[in-house]
């Protein structure tokens, strides 16, 4: 099998799947045209994300990679959530084939995207996103940064 | 759980009778057929006996037909062995975008060595056009090569109406048939075909065996060096299992073409038009009639084709899909985007080709998982939420 036991696990029974309504922050990146597309919405009490759901249109890994990032930020503080790296996806997963791994990056960057839309919208800075660019072409396929 | 197999297309189980027939070949009749004593010219007779049996089925005589590896070294055989040899008479070849790789990256090897290629447009529905194949020609074409069958989407050429416009030039005429061998009466007289590859793995033989059907007279160089085997043209010790094998597969499915068509477009037809009833947002890929009787190709919008293939093999359900994902490249399918699809729509294709062990109830059950998964990964996709909201 291509992939591991948790990315099918994660494919097949994603979880946070949907939309929040009146999202805090919502972030898309990745496009039709290189076949994966991800969108997170996160709800925001404090400084702590609340809730959080995702949409995806993409392959195996793309959604299982999604589905982990909004597990592993659920709950969590937006500076930690800020933290969250793509080699973080990619060890919860289990590994990701090396042509796959850019689906881990769309995952943190999509986050990443979620979280500057909130800030722009309340006029606020997070240390996290010191020098983040949301018009950067985050689709980088030859991304393979993985350590083995 | 039960398992589907619908992707006869990239390989077919090897029929009981055809392994029956290899398995003397490898432990009694086990001889070199270049061997001058008894064990080595029993396998020369079963191999020239097999040689006849494959000939007769596409109406040419055996020393026309040479054993091969496999499907792509008869198409590399074919492109490089003709273009070389006929240096003198011009350094063009035609083919088409939709080729098999077989095909179109040994025109990339061509083109590195000198040689001219043009690479016809398809339409639509992945027809060739006649008209501007022969306005293609010039007088530096040496060879048209265009497939009788692709693989991904079913569409079948007018082979016999190609051939013709390149007699009428001058120009020889090769067709990749390894989709169509075994699935189309193949008469390579009638239809005006000079050289042709086919393959044994696609018709119920043995993997690793193909052949390449050469007229008689035609100039073509050697790629492959060594032995005499195969009067001077194919060096190799033959696999002589694989050769019975591949004969006993040929000879049973000219036996029984009819009944093995018939009952393939009877399926096909249910499961296109199935699934076509039943998921919105599909396009069903390929030509109408001129195609493959086994083969269905459809895109589901707002979806990937990945996703869509893990998701039938949870279900014991094995297709194949153009999508970029499955290809390790980041372009889906040269086919999907020659019949003028656009990427995203490409992304989402899925190749179910169905073979004579599929049966109605297989359909069935691929039409309902199918309209399953599709609802479930298009309620996971933001493309699809534009178009509930916009409600389009």
């Amino acid at each position: 099998m291509l992939y591991t036991e948790k990315v099918m696990d994660h494919f097949m029974n994603p979880r946070n799947v949907g939309e929040i309504e009146n999202a805090d922050g919502v972030g898309e990146v990745g496009n039709v045209k290189c076949g994966d597309i991800m969108r997170i919405y996160i709800k925001v009490e404090g400084d702590q994300i609340v809730d959080v759901k995702f949409k995806t249109f993409g392959c195996g890994s793309a959604i299982a990679a999604s589905s982990v990032a909004t597990e592993l930020i659920m709950g969590k503080t937006i500076d930690e959530a800020l933290a969250l790296t793509n080699k973080q996806v990619i060890d919860e997963l289990g590994g990701l084939p090396p042509v796959k791994v850019h689906c881990s990056v769309l995952a943190e960057q999509a986050l990443k995207a979620a979280i500057y839309d909130y800030a722009t919208k309340n006029a606020l800075t997070f240390k996290g996103l010191e020098g983040y660019d949301p018009d950067e072409d985050h689709h980088d396929h030859d991304v393979v940064d993985i350590e083995f | 759980m039960k398992q589907i197999y619908l992707d006869y297309s990239a390989t077919t189980p090897v029929k009981r009778e055809v392994v029956d027939t290899m398995l003397p070949y490898f432990t009694e009749i086990y001889g070199n057929a270049s061997s001058i004593h008894g064990f080595g010219q029993e396998a020369k007779s079963v191999l020239e006996q097999s040689r006849k049996s494959i000939a007769e089925t596409i109406n040419a005589t055996p020393d026309t037909f040479y054993f091969t590896g496999g499907g792509s070294e008869a198409d590399n055989w074919a492109l490089k062995g003709v273009m070389r040899a006929n240096r003198k008479k011009g350094n063009h070849l035609i083919t088409s975008k939709i080729e098999h790789h077989g095909i179109l990256h040994t025109c990339t090897a061509l083109e590195k060595e000198g040689f001219e290629v043009t690479y016809l447009d398809v339409d639509a529905e992945g027809m060739v056009s006649l008209e501007a194949l022969e306005a293609a020609i010039t007088d530096q074409t040496v060879l048209i090569s265009i497939m009788f069958i692709n693989n991904e989407i079913g569409t079948m050429q007018p082979v016999k109406a190609i051939g013709e416009i390149a007699h009428k030039h001058g120009v020889l005429f090769h067709t990749d048939a390894v989709q169509a061998y075994g699935n189309v009466k193949i008469d390579v007289n009638e239809m005006n075909i000079d050289l042709m590859s086919v393959s044994g793995h696609k018709i119920y033989g043995p993997k690793g065996i193909g052949g390449l059907y050469i007229k008689k007279g035609i100039r073509i160089q050697n790629i492959i060096e060594g032995g005499a085997q195969e009067r001077n043209r194919r060096a190799g010790t033959e696999n002589i299992p694989g050769i019975v094998g591949f004969a006993k597969a040929a000879v049973m499915a000219d036996e029984n073409l009819e009944a093995h068509r018939e009952k393939l477009i009877y399926l096909r037809d249910k499961l296109a038009n199935g699934i076509m009833d039943v998921i919105p947002y599909a396009k069903y890929n390929g030509h109408p009639t001129e195609r493959h009787p086994g083969n269905v190709n459809i895109c589901f919008e707002f979806i990937e084709g990945e996703a869509l293939l893990l998701s039938l093999n949870a279900k014991g359900i094995a297709g194949s899909s153009g999508s970029a994902c499955t290809s390790g490249s980041l372009d889906p399918s040269h086919v999907l985007l020659a019949i003028g699809l656009p990427h995203e729509i490409a992304h989402g294709s899925l190749r179910l080709s169905i073979g004579d062990f599929t049966t109605e109830e297989d359909v069935e059950y691929t039409i309902e998982s199918l309209k399953e998964i599709v609802q479930k990964l298009r309620l996971m996709s933001p493309l699809y939420d534009k178009v509930l909201k916009e409600g389009k």
